[in-house]
């Protein structure tokens, strides 16, 4: 029970003993159970960027939907006023050229009058000589009573 | 019991023999050798252990053994912790593990029937055989003494010389009672591996030798009446015994680990943070 040379064999094997938990325990065991909680904690931040990417590509898909619902109904209006334009377009060139038609046809039917009107003064003129020539019963120089006829012929 | 009992018994001479070592050399000189052997054995075993957990470790999900090792880690790291927060150093876990684990098997060998090992080791010629480490001095006081060592190691490191000078000159009662302070902080110092290394001798021999006086019930008893009543009460004590002992060595292991860090953590401290 007393103390002897044995304090000191037990202290080298005191130290011993620390230096061999120290490599064959705690160090391997340490350094497994810190990359341990490395792992878990990458894990967890891994499934949190998955989460937050998650939600960033659902807002996204949220986004995209309406921008093209947006651009539908653009679209849509776009057609519908191009359509009226259109339409529009038709009936007024329809229209104006439905007027010219009508202006061509009157003109026409001017001129068509204007030329039996002057048929008809020189008819007049001629069968007025003749009938004058049958009256007097000799031969009516045209050309001599030219003013006269004129004058009778712009009255008819 | 048989090998006392052809020495032709007594009492005394039955614990005389059971506390002595087994042991080569003379007075300062004397090696015991089965406090020795005991020792490296049950160190190689934990040695042998870590090699083995260690060796195929999973990382992922570990079962069996391993969970047993990490959880007593783990324990032994947040004593570690608690005790020194952000000061870390590399050293005091790995020496609180050992103390933790070589004192609670060197206790454990206290479990062991008192007269189960010296018996068997008669029975191949040899007399004497303590086979509880921690119930030779020389163990408890070996361990004491390192981390006494290692206390004023970092103390001086960590306060420098003049800081550890200092704290025995000015400490506890500031600088008018110089003297007072320099004899109360020695006292306190030095109290610190006396009563670390007393505490665990004391206890297991204490708990030694309630076996041995348990074991004594019945000891040089012939065939008679009287063993219907001892033998049974033999039987009913060292079990009750042997189960508070379980508690007693965990708590030794515990207390001196404990003890270990809180003592270092203490040499840790720098004056200002006082």
């Amino acid at each position: 029970m007393n103390i002897t040379v044995t304090l000191f064999a037990q202290m080298i094997a005191f130290v011993a003993m620390i230096w061999l938990v120290n490599r064959f325990l705690w160090a391997p065991l340490s350094s497994m159970m810190e990359a341990r909680r490395q792992r878990i904690a990458d894990g967890l931040s891994a499934s949190e960027r998955g989460k937050h990417e998650l939600k960033l590509a659902e807002e996204r898909a949220v986004q995209i939907i309406k921008e093209a619902k947006e651009k539908a109904t653009e679209l849509l209006a776009q057609a519908n006023s191009r359509s009226t334009e259109i339409l529009d377009e038709a009936r007024n060139s329809a229209k104006a050229e439905a007027e010219r038609v009508i202006a061509g046809a009157q003109a026409e039917i001017g001129r068509e009058v204007e030329r039996a009107k002057q048929e008809l003064s020189k008819q007049v003129s001629v069968l007025a000589v003749t009938g004058a020539e049958r009256i007097l019963g000799r031969e009516v120089d045209a050309k001599v009573h030219e003013a006269s006829i004129a004058d009778l012929v712009a009255r008819i | 019991m048989s090998a006392v009992e052809n020495t032709g018994g007594g009492t005394v001479e039955y614990i005389q023999h059971h506390l002595t070592n087994w042991s080569v050399g003379q007075g300062f000189w004397t090696l015991n050798l089965d406090t020795i052997i005991v020792s490296l054995l049950l160190g190689s075993l934990i040695v042998f252990a870590g090699m083995r957990v260690g060796r195929n470790l999973e990382v992922g999900a570990p079962s069996g053994f391993q969970n047993f090792v990490e959880m007593v880690l783990e324990f032994v790291d947040t004593q570690v912790k608690d005790s020194f927060g952000k000061r870390d150093n590399a050293l005091i876990a790995p020496l609180a593990l050992t103390i933790l684990v070589w004192v609670w098997l060197m206790n454990f060998m206290d479990l062991i029937p008192v007269d189960l090992i010296p018996a068997a080791l008669h029975a191949v010629g040899m007399d004497y055989f303590k086979v509880v480490p921690t119930t030779d001095l020389n163990t408890t006081m070996a361990m004491a003494l390192f981390v006494f060592l290692l206390t004023v190691y970092y103390n001086i490191k960590v306060k420098g010389l003049v800081g550890y000078i200092k704290m025995f000159l000015f400490h506890p009662f500031g600088k008018f009672l110089v003297p007072v302070n320099i004899v109360m902080t020695a006292i306190e110092e030095l109290a610190k591996p006396i009563s670390l290394g007393l505490r665990l001798f004391g206890n297991m021999f204490a708990g030694e030798l309630v076996f041995l006086l348990i074991a004594l019930l019945t000891f040089g008893a012939t065939i008679s009446a009287a063993l219907l009543i001892w033998f049974p009460l033999q039987v009913v004590l060292d079990v009750a015994w042997l189960i508070f002992h379980i508690l007693v060595i965990t708590l030794q292991a515990f207390i001196f680990m404990v003890l270990t860090i809180v003592y270092l953590g203490m040499a840790h401290i720098t004056e200002d943070e006082h």
